[in-house]
Parts: structure tokens; sequence; C-alpha cells
């Protein structure tokens, strides 16, 4: 972190606001990361995940309220703000008519670096990027996931305290995914860079992320470490898919001795509780009690997408979500 | 990864515009190297051009008593050259997949985005007046001005090409539309061929050649065609040089007014 940070955060916003027209698509978002932290930024479309992450990396100006990133005011310091983040945007922003060596080149001199700094950079990050001869081919040429990590090298070039990461892992295959995660780990461990990303994939959040932030409709509705958060929704969970009368089904439940809560979702009860073994066959008698039909009955800890489901009223993302586990992560 | 010592830790900073001007053209020569479905109609369309017309028209033009048609052609297939070859296309892609936003994204300065592929289209241009001029030279065309002429023959028709890519690129950084870059196009159609063209504007038909008098291309040509035959005539130079300095004035404003709309993060 430079000189001029006075604050020990890496972004601090206050109050932010953008709107579009008559649409408020954020509205007074005041979030704090920490320097040296991977900071998850989850939400549903549309929920202003996009907004404020172009706001932070000064491409879109707030409607009002403050933000400050690495230290400096995004409004009022913008030159001093691009040269301490680096940016890999949701999907991989790349000329594919340069190959990758003249790309990191060109954004390394951008960045305002003597051309030793780029050969010593690209050097260092040639691990990173991995593309071993490809670095002198057309990047039009390369693989998805080759793409992406040229972008990761891309943003890196500088050196950046602070690295925004928008979905890096939508529509890579598990291995690279997995790959990406290894690097992500290692660029927060070993340089200390702060990063902020936003994800489409809940276990990405849960693995990468010291503290996540939930975005909905344009608030946060809830901030803190996965483990606190899951902690906080319950010890257990019975979750059941029902056909019949879903709110009925609540009402009975909610009579078991020991359930904490009851939530309803659709066709979905979700049920909490401190010992979920030992009360599931309570739940099944309940409900076959009710004469009502069990799709689906499942014991299980919270996860990040049953917290999002307790904020935002919806599953984070039902296609997809399952197969996010890279491999070997 | 490796990680560098504290002594060979870099930091991002503002490269300063001389450096940004270089790396945005730099790559914008490579890009142009490497299209050449750019620069091929580029030169094909003007050398055509020049022998159909010349073809055509030689002996029925050269019915004006001292007129030397190749000669009066040449500076049109210069023109047919450079006019509307820019690095627009380019700027449409990098919008259309980010790679924009990427270089707004660093400290690079605003105004070297634009005038970095302009000087990339000038160098382009002005490649483009040789072989033109070497097809002149093989045709029987000498130039009455010498080196010097030729050389200012090809800065002037350079400067042309250069302000009339305003007209594109503010299309581009507007709209981010390659379909829309191709209106550009348009203007294109009547600045040349509302001109002198084909014949002198004394053998024009009333209505053209009145056309012709608020044509900024006419001066250009009469500039050019000056360089050719007629010896050094600085009226006819100050003239082409005040046309160019107009449209370039209108051309660059409405470029430099679209970026400006295109990063100011509203």
């Amino acid at each position: 972190m430079n000189a001029a940070a006075s604050s020990s955060n890496a972004i601090e916003t206050q109050g932010l606001v953008r709107r579009f027209g008559s649409v408020q698509a954020v509205d007074g978002i005041d979030l704090t990361v920490r320097q040296g932290e991977i900071y998850g930024f989850l939400g549903p479309n549309g929920a202003g995940k996009t907004t404020v992450i172009r706001m932070l990396v000064t491409l879109l100006l707030p409607t009002s309220g403050r933000i400050t990133v690495a230290g400096y005011d995004v409004m009022r310091q913008p030159d001093q703000v691009r040269s301490r983040i680096g940016v890999a945007l949701q999907e991989a922003a790349l000329d594919n008519k340069q190959t990758g060596r003249e790309l990191l080149r060109l954004q390394g001199r951008l960045y305002g670096l003597n051309r030793r700094e780029i050969d010593r950079r690209i050097k260092e990050l040639s691990s990173l990027v991995d593309i071993g001869e490809a670095m002198d081919r057309f990047i039009g040429t390369y693989s998805g996931g080759m793409k992406r990590r040229l972008d990761l090298a891309a943003a890196l070039i500088h050196r950046p305290d602070v690295l925004f990461l928008d979905e890096p892992t939508t529509g890579l295959d598990p291995i690279s995914r997995s790959r990406i995660w290894d690097e992500v780990r290692e660029i927060n461990d070993s340089l200390g860079v702060t990063i902020f990303l936003t994800t489409q994939y809940l276990e990405e959040a849960d693995a990468l992320a010291g503290r996540v932030g939930i975005i909905d409709r344009g608030r946060l509705a809830l901030q803190g470490s996965p483990s606190d958060l899951k902690r906080a929704r319950g010890a257990d969970l019975i979750v059941a898919r029902l056909d019949g009368d879903v709110s009925l089904a609540a009402e009975s439940l909610a009579d078991i001795p020991s359930v904490s809560a009851v939530e309803t979702h659709g066709n979905e009860i979700t049920i909490s509780v401190s010992n979920g073994a030992s009360l599931i066959s309570a739940v099944a008698l309940k409900l076959n009690e009710q004469g009502i039909a069990v799709q689906e009955l499942t014991l299980r800890t919270p996860t990040l997408d049953d917290v999002f489901l307790q904020v935002t009223g919806a599953r984070f993302q039902s296609d997809g979500a399952e197969s996010a586990s890279p491999a070997a992560g | 990864m490796a990680v560098a010592t504290p002594e060979q830790l870099v930091q991002g900073r503002k490269a300063g515009f001389p450096r940004d001007l270089v790396s945005v053209s730099q790559r914008a020569v490579r890009s142009a190297i490497r299209d050449p479905e750019i620069t091929i109609p580029a030169l094909f369309i003007p050398v055509f051009m020049y022998l159909m017309t010349v073809g055509a028209l030689q002996d029925f033009a050269e019915s004006i008593p001292g007129l030397d048609y190749r000669a009066f052609q040449l500076p049109v297939a210069v023109l047919f050259a450079v006019t509307g070859v820019s690095r627009a296309a380019t700027v449409v892609a990098d919008i259309q997949s980010g790679y924009f936003d990427r270089l707004v994204m660093t400290p690079v300065n605003r105004l070297a985005l634009l005038l970095g592929l302009m000087v990339a289209d000038f160098a382009l241009v002005v490649a483009l007046t040789i072989p033109v001029i070497i097809m002149g030279f093989i045709a029987g065309v000498s130039f009455e001005t010498g080196i010097l002429g030729i050389l200012l023959f090809m800065l002037m028709a350079g400067l042309w090409g250069l302000i009339f890519t305003g007209f594109p690129y503010a299309i581009a950084f507007k709209t981010g539309n390659a379909a829309a870059v191709n209106i550009s196009f348009l203007l294109f159609f009547p600045l040349l061929f509302m001109t002198t063209l084909f014949v002198p504007q004394e053998a024009m038909t009333g209505w053209l050649s009145a056309a012709a008098d608020y044509n900024p291309v006419t001066y250009v040509l009469a500039a050019l065609r000056s360089l050719i035959y007629g010896g050094w005539d600085a009226q006819a130079m100050l003239n082409g040089i005040i046309a160019i300095a107009a449209v370039g004035v209108l051309s660059i404003g409405m470029a430099l007014a679209a970026l400006k709309g295109r990063a100011s993060r509203k």
C-alpha cells in the first residue's frame, strides 16, 4: 500500500449510490475491505454487483457517496487509483490480434514500467500465465483458460495493491477453475494483494474469501466471514421439497420441539435445528401425518447458499452451482 | 510464482503523454500491418479508378488545351487511397470486447488513445501514397516541383487522410458499432465526387461547379495538382492547407468529443 494511503482499508465506500435515470441500481452501500484480505462479493443477477465494481475500478462515477481504493479517492484521484489496482473483468478483455507477450508489454508500458521492469514482470508472471511458447502466438488462438490466465497476468503486470476479479472462473472447466483458485490464493498469500472477487459460484467464495458481502436489490444485505454467516444460519438444516400445501406443513413443523426456525421458499421448507440427525425422523412423521407428499428430504449443515436464500429469498444459482467445485479443489 | 525482492518491486505510475502516444501507436501500426483487408482495397480501388478513368476519358479530356490527364488524375487516385483508411474498426472491436475498458483502467493519457491511432493512420496513409505515385511515374507523370514537391505531395495527402479519420473515429467512440462506422463513407462520396474529380472546374456544369466551390477537396486537389504541374503556387498550397485545417477542426473536434464521452465515467 502506498504512502498516501491514510487508511488500513484497501477499499471503503460510504453511502454509495448510483442511479440510471429513474432506476436506483446501487442504493447506499457502505463497504469495507481490509488490506490483504480476499473479499467475496455476491448477489443475484441485476442486484448491482457489476455497477459497484465498475465504480470501484474508475469506470463509472457514483451518483453520490464516497469511494476510497488503495487510499485514494476514486472521484478525485482516478489516475492514482488506476496505478494501484489491477482488474480482470467478466469476459477476458484482450486483443486477439496481439500476441500474449505484446499485450503484456503494452499493458506494462501504459502503467509506466520501463523495459527492464516489464521483462522482469513477464518472467515473474510466466509461471502464473503458464502458456509456454504460446506467449508469442496470437491471443485469438488461445483456449478460454489460457485467455483468463493471460487476463490475470495483465491485471498483475504493475504489481497492484488491490486486484478486482469479476467472475474469474465463469465458463471454465473444473481443472482450469482449480488452477485459477490456486493462483488467486498464491497472489494473496505471497504478495499480500487485496482481492475483491465477484463470483456466481458460492463454493468459490466459500473456498477463497475471508469475508463475503451479499448485495440484494442494490443494498448490502449481509457481510461477514463465510463460517460466521453459516454459523448464524443454524447448526443443521433439514430441507424438504413438497407436493402440496407448504404453509400448512410449515405450521405443523414449527410445533416440533427443538426446531428453531421454519422458512418456506416456493415448494421448499427449510427447518433450522440444533441436532438434525435426531429430528429428521420426527419431521418425516409429521409430514406423513399431514398427508403431504414429500419429493425430497435432506439433512445437511448450512451452506452459503442457505445464507443467501435467507437474505434474498432466492437460491443463488441453481444451475451450475453443483459443478462449481473444481476436481482438485 | 517468483517473488521479487523489495528493491525489485515495481509500481504502476503514469507513463506520460509522449510514451503513451508511442505505446498506443505501436500497437495500432502492428494491427494495421496484420489487417491487409484494410490496406489492400485502399490500394486496389485507386489503381483501378485511375486506370479506368484515364483509359476512358484521356482522349476526350485532353481536348481541353494544355491538360495532361494522367497528371490531372494522379491526385484523385491518391485521395482515393488515403481517404477513409483508419483503425476505427479496431476501436469498435476494442469497445465490444471490453479491451477498451482495460485500456481506460490504466493511467494512460486519454488523448493518446485517439492520437496514437491517428499517428499510425498517418504513417499508413503516407505509405499508401508511395505505390500510387510510382504508378503515376510508370504512367509517365513527373513532378515539376521535384523531390521536395513529391514529399509535400505525400505530406499533404497524408494530412488529408489523417484528418478524415476523425469522422469514423467520432462514430466509433460514440456508438461502438461497426455498421455505424461505415456511415462515415456517406461523407466520402459527396466530398470526393462533387469536386474536380473528372474534369477541371471550368469544364464542369453550373451547379456542380458551384458545389465544388464549397467543397474543401477541390482546394486539396488544386494544391496537389499544383505540385505536379504548374510549378510552385503559394496560393494553391495555402488554400489546400486551409481546407485541410478547416475539415480537421471539425472532424478531430468531433472525435475528441466522442472519446471524452466514452471515457467520461457517466
